[in-house]
């Protein structure tokens, strides 16, 4: 189970507001957040992995607790090991498609799986320069998920994908969440988008109230 | 400060600093009989302080260019800030890296005041290019002065151009 409480301000194109996010995920469980830009769906991912620090709040993953402002606990980023799929993507332009992967697990099996999965396995000796928007998008995930972490963060990670591409990679992915039990949250601009994946949903418009 | 200092104030406040008579100078002396004033290692210490700013400036400005999300994606894999700067950052701002070192180092080839003052004029032990230049001119050698300015400006030069032919490969797109 993951219990998330947490308060932020942040500006928004309307002034500056209070995200508010409130909720129990339950483990293994994909929730897609979806709403306007600018409402807060990419800080709060960055909130749960450790990159932001809420003003007020509580995070608890799988009883552990990465956040709890009132006793002043903070995991770090690199304690936390939240999966996080980029919305630019963050490819290491010094880095191969497999050096990407090697950085992140010592298992190769693992990566030749994930180099499977993202059908990457003929560009492993690419760079992200020589790789499509879609073929780094792939890539993107599959880094976030060689740690094989427990909570996944995907910040609008299909969105460079064709039609094709994206329903084969959405069913290899199922199966992974499904083998590592990880709990995801994934952000979207669409709500029609990625129905097939997700179990719940949240509107990120309906995160806020006024400061 | 050694940036916006004229380099004889740096190098004359070296040369107290480091003075065998006093302070971190008699200390250096007594402990690890090393004397910085007058010496090749002190003139290439001094050179180090004097230049340092010319090539931390550049770095740091590549550094603060590069996306943020690049640190927060070595770290959200379990990566410590210094593996981080390391394996991801460093090699990323490599024409940066290349350029701030060989101009540095072009900058203290024709160092001149800081030089001097710590260094003084010993001829094979602290008499650098630059200064052999106007010890040169000073006796009326305008000869040597010539050669001696030649091979600063050729050095340079080809350094220089080196840079600039080898940013000019690194930035170019392989798909052009």
């Amino acid at each position: 189970m993951i219990c998330i409480d947490i308060e932020k301000k942040i500006k928004t194109y309307q002034g500056q507001q209070v995200l508010k996010v409130s909720g129990e995920f339950t483990t293994g469980g994909i929730t897609k957040i979806h709403g306007p830009s600018g409402t807060g769906k990419t800080t709060f991912l960055k909130i749960v992995a450790g990159f932001i620090e809420p003003e007020k709040g509580n995070i608890i993953v799988n009883n552990s607790i990465w956040l709890n402002t009132a006793s002043k606990i903070s995991l770090s980023p690199q304690k936390r090991m939240a999966g996080f799929v980029f919305q630019d993507y963050a490819l290491f332009p010094n880095m191969t498609v497999k050096e990407h992967l090697e950085y992140a697990t010592a298992d190769d099996a693992w990566i030749k799986h994930l180099l499977e999965i993202g059908k990457l396995e003929t560009l492993a000796t690419h760079k992200p320069l020589y790789l499509s928007g879609g073929q780094q998008q792939r890539l993107a995930i599959l880094r976030a998920l060689a740690t094989k972490p427990q909570l996944l963060l995907m910040d609008e990670p299909f969105s460079a994908l064709d039609p094709e591409n994206k329903t084969a990679l959405i069913s290899e992915l199922k199966l992974v969440f499904k083998e590592l039990g990880t709990t995801v949250f994934m952000v979207s601009h669409n709500p029609q988008e990625l129905e097939e994946l997700a179990a719940g949903s949240v509107n990120s418009s309906a995160l806020f109230i006024d400061n | 400060m050694p940036l916006v200092l004229p380099p004889s104030v740096l190098g004359f406040y070296l040369l107290l600093a480091f003075s065998p008579q006093h302070g971190v100078g008699k200390w250096l002396q007594q402990v690890f009989n090393i004397q910085f004033v007058f010496s090749f290692q002190g003139l290439v210490l001094a050179s180090v302080i004097y230049s340092m700013p010319f090539m931390l400036g550049p770095i740091k400005s590549a550094l603060q260019q590069l996306p943020v999300s690049l640190s927060q994606a070595s770290y959200s894999l379990g990566k410590s800030r210094w593996q981080t700067f390391i394996r991801v950052l460093l090699p990323n701002i490599k024409p940066s890296l290349l350029t701030a070192v060989v101009l540095t180092f072009a900058h203290t080839l024709g160092e001149f005041g800081v030089v001097l003052m710590i260094g003084g004029n010993i001829p094979n032990v602290t008499r650098v290019a630059s200064i052999a230049v106007y010890d040169s001119v000073e006796q009326m050698d305008y000869h040597a002065a010539n050669v001696y300015s030649f091979i600063l400006f050729a050095i340079t030069f080809v350094l220089v151009t080196a840079v600039f032919i080898f940013n000019k490969y690194q930035l170019k797109s392989p798909l052009e």
